[in-house]
């Protein structure tokens, strides 16, 4: 008996391979961790289809994708109007989670620093240069603030991240709008760049007196501490998904379901928090290729959810969910 | 089979051997030609937009913001070159000392040889590696030291802080690391052609071993030296990993060695990958700007090398 379970093994998943379908995807690095857990608790359930995710980046993800080179691609930045006219099989976007960026720093002994919208847009404008500024101070009464050099720590590769990031800062300050503006690599007038989230945490960490933005999962992983951000209604608040969660259920998704919540109203929303999508064709050569696909994502929709908020992401809300599925349905 | 039947009957054959083989040497050296043009013809297509945009004033411009479709690469052609420098600086007196050394009889063979080795391994370490040591190791090092000049210099701006580790300096140091293998390398290999004749010559005239090593075979040697340090130049502006991780990534002009600063291989490993559209071009224009540097740059150090290798001919 025994002597028959390694070949019984061996010819089961062989014959997986044959009729199975393997789904390749590339694109964002802020979603991977969860898109590849998705992969391997989905091929637990369904061991035909396999599913292989590289972490490539925004911008090579929706280039791979529009080439054709890989079923569905993923991206923080959606699809610019003319990457999704350019796609030759159309393109169906499918918020699949979110996150939050947050602010670390490293001050010793402050733990739970507040930061006003003055400061934060003073401070990556390179105008605030002190601790114990006034406007860092104000939001703080009675803090001990150090009169230390702020150091400003930013990512120098081009990623989402900074994307969703100088978005909200030109969106509260048109200062930083007019000078810097919004991309995935901007040229910021103070600071130094590590290359990916771990770069700016390791600079986080090494030198007292660092502010830096990386992904809340990273900040989580990684026990930074990291500062509560004055909203649009003037509240201070930690980032959490719960916090997070209200900032995204703030928004009116468009018909082609790419928003940013830029800067929320709600009173209790955590103000920098941003989608990212999966990104499919409208139509697909392989109707088997096609229902894997739907089957998949669909499965991360809804399932998939609760893996989100134990790796660091931000559970989509119910209504999101429901448009996501909608146009999901429409991927033929 | 006699000798007479291998001239007699396999004489045809044994004429095209050597034939298919030139032919086979010669493709696979114009094979290597091909590819590095090839690479050039890419590169250059793939900056026509920015080079027709942007034109000279690409060199000369000072500020980087992809989103504002600005760009100048004057910032990391002086990281370039500043890093390279500090490097050289760094890695040049120890790197001849210990080429010497090891030319030298000082120390019994195996020794030496073992010496040598290590020194060799350096250049195996990944560049990867030196960038994490250099963020654990030095950057805590240039952090202190660079705090302490710096408040104490009077704002000289060369020492201007605040020092955060992340600079020109510690990218400078590890650097430094890294091209020494190549300086001792080939340094050590110019000083042991030196031919033993002249050695001789000059403790005959009553010469002391040192007189001798400074008064005939460094001079004899020099053209090596030089060599060695061009190519460990080369080596220096295209490093890119390492440098990435240590410089800082700044693309602002700053006087001090305690500032953040880039070079043009940091910028592209940094934006390449999610560039679009004229930033595509623009980098592909730094890329242009740096192949051309390097290929210089090592063109000129074996150029030295030729120049050595026919001067000391004469006195083999």
């Amino acid at each position: 008996m025994k002597k028959l379970i390694l070949p019984a093994v061996v010819f089961a998943v062989g014959v997986s391979m044959v009729n199975g379908q393997q789904l390749s995807g590339a694109g964002a690095t802020f979603p991977a961790p969860l898109y590849q857990r998705w992969a391997v608790e989905y091929n637990k359930q369904v061991p035909s289809i396999q599913v292989n995710y590289q972490s490539v980046g925004s911008g090579a993800g929706v280039k791979n994708f529009l080439q054709g080179v890989v079923d569905f691609g993923a991206s923080d930045a959606a699809m610019t109007d003319e990457e999704i006219a350019d796609a030759p099989r159309g393109a169906v976007l499918v918020p699949a989670t979110a996150g939050s960026i947050v602010l670390a720093y490293n001050l010793p002994g402050i733990t739970n620093l507040k930061l006003s919208r003055a400061a934060l847009a003073g401070i990556f404008l390179g105008k605030i240069t002190k601790w114990n500024d006034p406007a860092i101070v104000g939001a703080n009464p009675g803090m001990a603030l150090p009169d230390r050099p702020v150091n400003v720590a930013y990512r120098s590769d081009g990623s989402g991240t900074t994307y969703v990031f100088t978005q909200h800062l030109s969106a509260i300050s048109p200062e930083f709008d007019e000078q810097i503006g919004f991309d995935k690599s901007v040229a910021f007038p103070a600071g130094i760049g590590g290359k990916g989230n771990e770069g700016v945490t390791a600079l986080v960490k090494q030198a007292p007196g660092t502010i830096g933005y990386v992904e809340y999962g990273y900040a989580e992983q990684n026990g930074l501490t990291v500062a509560s951000i004055e909203n649009k209604a003037g509240n201070f608040i930690v980032p959490t998904p719960e916090s997070g969660a209200a900032a995204l259920a703030s928004v009116e998704l468009p018909e082609n379901l790419r928003i940013w919540p830029v800067d929320p109203t709600t009173p209790d929303a955590y103000p920098i928090t941003t989608f990212t999508w999966i990104l499919l064709a409208k139509k697909y050569d392989d109707p088997a290729k096609a229902k894997a696909l739907k089957d998949f994502v669909s499965y991360g929709l809804t399932e998939g959810q609760s893996l989100s908020v134990q790796l660091g992401y931000i559970p989509l809300p119910e209504a999101v969910v429901s448009r996501a599925n909608k146009a999901l349905s429409s991927v033929e | 089979m006699s000798m007479a039947g291998i001239e007699g009957m396999h004489d045809a054959v044994a004429r095209r051997w050597p034939d298919f083989f030139q032919w086979l040497c010669r493709a696979a050296s114009l094979a290597v030609v091909g590819v590095l043009l090839w690479i050039f013809w890419e590169i250059f297509q793939q900056a026509a937009p920015a080079l027709d945009k942007l034109g000279l004033g690409f060199l000369s411009g000072a500020s980087w913001q992809p989103n504002r479709d600005r760009y100048g690469v004057l910032p990391f052609l002086v990281g370039t070159g500043a890093t390279a420098l500090i490097a050289l600086l760094l890695a040049f007196p120890p790197g001849l000392a210990i080429a010497i050394f090891l030319s030298e009889d000082f120390l019994p063979r195996p020794v030496r040889q073992c010496i040598r080795f290590v020194v060799e391994l350096l250049a195996a370490i990944p560049s990867v590696v030196y960038g994490l040591w250099g963020i654990f190791v030095v950057i805590p090092i240039v952090q202190s030291l660079g705090t302490w000049v710096s408040e104490r210099s009077g704002g000289f701006p060369l020492f201007a802080g605040p020092a955060y580790g992340n600079s020109l300096l510690t990218a400078g140091i590890v650097l430094a690391l890294m091209v020494l293998p190549t300086i001792t390398a080939i340094s050590r290999a110019a000083l042991v052609a030196v031919p033993r004749v002249l050695r001789e010559g000059a403790y005959a005239l009553g010469a002391t071993r040192w007189e001798t090593i400074l008064g005939v075979i460094l001079p004899t040697a020099a053209p090596g030296v030089v060599a060695a340090t061009i190519l460990a130049l080369g080596r220096a502006m295209g490093e890119t990993m390492a440098v990435a991780m240590l410089i800082g990534n700044s693309p602002r002009l700053s006087a001090s060695l305690f500032a953040p600063s880039g070079t043009l291989a940091s910028l592209l490993a940094n934006q390449f990958g999610e560039a679009e559209g004229m930033q595509v071009s623009a980098l592909m224009y730094a890329a242009l700007l740096l192949v051309a540097l390097t290929l210089l740059v090592n063109f000129g150090g074996e150029l030295v090398l030729r120049y050595t290798e026919r001067r000391t001919a004469g006195i083999r």
